[in-house]
């Protein structure tokens, strides 16, 4: 197993290189000159040209990417100039709050959406199937923002149950309740989507199980009709589930720069926004490779999940 | 075409979304027509009207611009994005995934390569890196949504190319001499076009959402123009006091995108062959019991007592016959041969004793199954769940299916023990131990360790074996336990089962194709051919002296080793489709002695009391 988790561990390099080549290639396409775009156009030529000295821009593309490379290498991710601080300070500073969003909401997605398939599929075309199948239709069709909108309107305006936005209240907040009362929103509204398509997909990948040969082995040695659905079907079902889970934990990842401006959650999809409206390219490109960076170990997990769950796959 | 649509619109949700879609559509082509007000002119003096407020039927924005106009300008907008965008994305995408398939070898691993790694990004964060580089604006979030969402085009496309290109159609083109290009042009691309329209309705909602969120973002649309995502956006500051300047553009955001949803559910399942044909089966704990004549009376046979069984599928207007009027019986410590072609009927049969034929289509319509005389048909689910396993088991064909991939093999067993006996762990561990010995399987302790793929063919079988004598039962029902294994390791499993019937007085039901094996293990054998037994007898009667032209023939079908160069005498023909039965004899068709009065009403078994015959002019006399 420890063999295994190095293996993928290692494997993961070319990945995160390829990100960061990637990252670099899209940010070497900014139209004109990035100096003139950091200091405006009414900047004076000296200032311009000094700035691309001191930025590096004078030098070859390549030698550009590997001098980003290693400076990232060394944890020097640049200074933001639209908030006059090292990139990764920033980061880390928002990155605690976007995992706690994204993370509440992706275990949420991930226990309703199998739930509602499973029983969806146990009972297909039953009434609990029906209503589950209808309800996921919305959830997928609702885009998350607008979801969020309506129940900041719903239950923080009108029912006033909850906090309309942000992470803590501003007096004498700060503990866990607290906090938990801010995230419920938002974290409802940014697994939604997530729920929806972990619903279906669950609902489809255990059809396909029950319809095997070893679940009608279990039912004729008299296994209870329960754990056939919640054991035998369930489990070779996950087989298939999991890697959608991975694609899904993407998708709640960067979707939560939605919710993070309608819910004014102090995370990194906010900076990223914000970033790109004062063009601190810097700031979004440290911001892009670091979250990207973060998605490629999750994934790593999520192989390995798959790897203790499915014996066949040789680790 | 027809046919798909009436398919399509047979699914009314799909129908419903078609309805939504077109009446959008048709809106957004007739807004620069209809008599609407200047989405841009700005009023400040009216602003936040509610709806309904006169001249202003939606209301107006903080700008006091009307809502109605701005919202139908800003559909027109968003929709055309979203399809532009979906065009941009499945043209490039599906450019790059035909020449990754169509070519191969390297260059299908570099392409494949570049395509991977987008994919290793978060979906939104990717479009938000474009539009940082490129710069907020309308066109600019086009460019990013389209970009992401290549590489979903390319590898799709690929896959389904990958399979085209190996085929024959390929190779002729080329041999006809076909340059790369007309080849992709005139032979994949009609081919794979089919495709692409489907992902591109699955995509194409996501394209507009995501438009939308970046112009939510203020990353897309800029003032005065908007689109939808733009129209909430704005409405956001303002979400509290005049909240219909939200909902309006954030509903039909709603509408479109479920509509292009219910309408892509529906073209997917339209085309799915499985739904198409209605075949799938669905997961029931106990097939469907709906007996539409009076059920049988107890008579004292045997210890299993099926009695005129009829099992039906019910596949759309379609009925299949599968099992017709079957009676048979099995003793203790005897072994019943049930012997017929691939879908005689013979495995639907077994499978109805315990209710484990899939229903639906599955149905049970007739007859009865009794265990001891206690009719298993109209037992509760509670009941006959408990003689699952305790009181008849099962031996499956082909145990590497019918084992559970992901368990240990001595869980498997263990589960065996304890669905029937709360005993604790050690207790189930130290019998399956002692079940895996009584089927030879050496070395038993570590083999509990094992899964099923880490086993041969044969101890996988001698697994399942064990596990349907892990209770004792009293009969066991065999379906072709022997058929996916070599000869030796048969004539092994065959001589355990003997020996096992000898020792603990099971009685066994065994179902196969193979005369041999009959021969070898059963007392009496019982021949199916289309739902129905046509024969029944001792086995030496039946191998010496078979009385129906069918047995006779299957029995001319086998080798016989040591019997010298003699031709095969295969049956002409094919067994009759058992959902449109011709009246009379199911036989006739193939049998050379066939007369008229075979063709003409039911024939009934008739003969001695040991042998019996579905026949009017059997091949030996049985008085």
């Amino acid at each position: 197993m420890g063999a295994y988790i190095l293996k993928r561990l290692v494997s993961a390099i070319p990945v995160l290189l390829g990100i960061t080549v990637i990252v670099f290639l899209i940010m070497a396409m900014i139209p004109g000159d990035p100096a003139t775009a950091i200091l405006g156009s009414y900047a004076t030529p000296e200032n311009v040209e000094k700035l691309n000295r001191d930025l590096g821009l004078d030098k070859p593309l390549v030698t550009r990417y590997f001098i980003w490379l290693g400076n990232m290498l060394t944890g020097d991710f640049g200074r933001s100039f639209s908030l006059n601080r090292p990139v990764l300070d920033e980061i880390l500073d928002r990155f605690n709050a976007t995992l706690i969003l994204a993370g509440v909401s992706f275990v949420l997605a991930s226990v309703m959406g199998i739930l509602a398939g499973v029983i969806s599929a146990a009972r297909q075309y039953g009434l609990a199937d029906k209503a589950i199948t209808f309800t996921v239709l919305i959830g997928i069709s609702v885009p998350s923002f607008f979801l969020g909108m309506m129940m900041i309107l719903l239950f923080a305006v009108n029912l006033r149950w909850l906090p309309v936005s942000g992470m803590y209240a501003i007096y004498g907040g700060g503990d866990l309740p607290d906090l938990l009362r801010h995230l419920v929103m938002p974290a409802t509204a940014l697994a939604v989507v997530a729920t929806g398509v972990i619903a279906r997909l669950s609902r489809s990948a255990m059809l396909e199980v029950l319809r095997q040969d070893y679940i009608r082995t279990a039912r004729a040695k008299g296994v209870d009709e329960r754990r056939v659905i919640m054991g035998h079907a369930l489990r070779a079902a996950m087989v298939s589930i999991i890697p959608v889970l991975g694609i899904q934990a993407g998708f709640v990842l960067s979707g939560s720069v939605y919710i993070e401006m309608v819910f004014q959650w102090p995370g990194v999809g906010r900076m990223l926004v914000d970033a790109i409206l004062k063009r601190d390219i810097i700031l979004v490109q440290g911001g892009v490779v670091f979250v990207a960076a973060a998605y490629v170990f999750f994934n790593i997990v999520v192989d390995v999940a798959q790897s203790l769950l499915d014996p066949r796959i040789k680790t | 075409m027809i046919a798909f649509l009436r398919l399509l619109f047979r699914n009314r949700l799909a129908a419903v979304g078609a309805v939504v879609l077109g009446a959008i559509l048709l809106l957004a082509l007739l807004t620069p027509i209809l008599p609407l007000a200047d989405p841009d002119a700005t009023a400040t003096a009216d602003r936040f009207k509610r709806p309904f407020s006169e001249g202003h039927l939606l209301g107006t924005d903080h700008l006091g611009r009307d809502l109605l106009s701005r919202l139908l300008w800003g559909t027109r907008l968003s929709l055309a994005v979203g399809i532009f965008a979906a065009l941009i994305a499945a043209t490039i995408g599906s450019a790059i995934g035909i020449i990754a398939g169509y070519f191969g070898g390297r260059t299908d691993n570099v392409i494949m390569r570049g395509v991977d790694m987008l994919m290793a990004f978060p979906y939104i964060l990717l479009a938000l890196a474009i539009v940082a580089a490129l710069g907020p604006g309308l066109m600019n979030a086009l460019i990013a949504v389209a970009a992401v969402n290549i590489p979903f085009f390319a590898r799709n496309i690929r896959g389904v190319t990958v399979g085209l290109a190996g085929r024959e159609f390929i190779d002729a083109a080329r041999l006809a001499g076909m340059g790369h290009t007309r080849i992709i042009l005139t032979e994949l691309l009609p081919n794979v076009l089919s495709t692409i329209v489907i992902a591109m309705s699955t995509t194409v909602g996501w394209m507009i959402l995501e438009t939308a969120g970046l112009s939510f973002l203020g990353l897309g649309s800029q003032p005065p123009q908007a689109d939808l995502g733009s129209m909430l956006g704005e409405a956001r500051s303002a979400l509290i006091t005049s909240p219909h300047t939200s909902i309006v553009p954030g509903v039909m955001i709603f509408l479109i995108v479920m509509s292009i949803n219910l309408l892509g559910d529906g073209v997917r399942d339209a085309l799915d062959p499985r739904l198409r044909s209605g075949a799938l089966t669905r997961p029931r704990a106990v097939t469907l019991v709906d007996r539409r004549s009076h059920v049988p009376h107890a008579d004292q046979k045997g210890l299993l007592n099926i009695q005129s069984l009829e099992t039906q599928f019910h596949v759309g207007p379609r009925i299949y016959r599968a099992v017709r009027g079957v009676s048979l019986h099995v003793n203790p410590g005897e072994a019943v041969g049930v012997i017929g072609e691939s879908g005689s009927g013979k495995s639907v049969m077994a499978l109805s004793v315990m209710g484990l034929v899939a229903s639906p289509p599955g149905v049970i319509t007739g007859g009865a199954v009794r265990y001891a005389g206690e009719d298993l048909l109209s037992a509760s689910y509670t009941s006959l769940r408990a003689k699952r396993g305790q009181n008849v088991a099962y031996i499956f064909q082909d145990p590497l299916s019918t084992l559970h991939p992901l368990y240990r093999v001595g869980d498997q067993l263990m589960e065996a023990i304890q669905s029937h006996n709360r005993v604790p762990d050690a207790v189930a561990r130290a019998k399956a131990i002692e079940l895996l010995k009584a089927v030879r399987i050496p070395n038993a302790e570590n083999r509990l360790r094992n899964y099923p793929h880490e086993m041969s063919g044969g101890m996988r079988q001698r697994v399942g074996i064990a596990m349907a004598l892990a209770n004792d039962p009293d009969v066991i029902i065999a379906d072709e336990p022997t058929t996916a294994l070599d000869v030796t390791v048969q004539a092994q499993i065959l001589s355990l089962l003997d020996d096992l019937r000898r020792e603990r007085g099971l009685a066994i039901i065994f179902i196969t194709h193979d005369f041999g094996v009959v021969a070898q293990l059963c007392d009496r054998v019982a021949v199916m051919y289309a739902g129905q037994i046509v024969e029944e007898g001792p086995t030496e009667t039946i191998l010496t002296q078979p009385a129906h032209p069918y047995t006779k023939r299957l029995m001319a079908c086998v080798p016989e080793l040591g019997g010298g160069k003699r031709e095969l005498a295969a049956i002409p023909g094919m067994p009759p489709v058992v959902s449109d039965l011709p009246p009379g004899c199911s036989f006739a068709a193939r049998c050379d002695k066939a007369t008229a009065a075979c063709r003409t009403g039911e024939i009934a078994l008739a003969g001695t009391a040991s042998h019996t015959v579905r026949c009017i002019d059997p091949e030996e006399d049985l008085a």
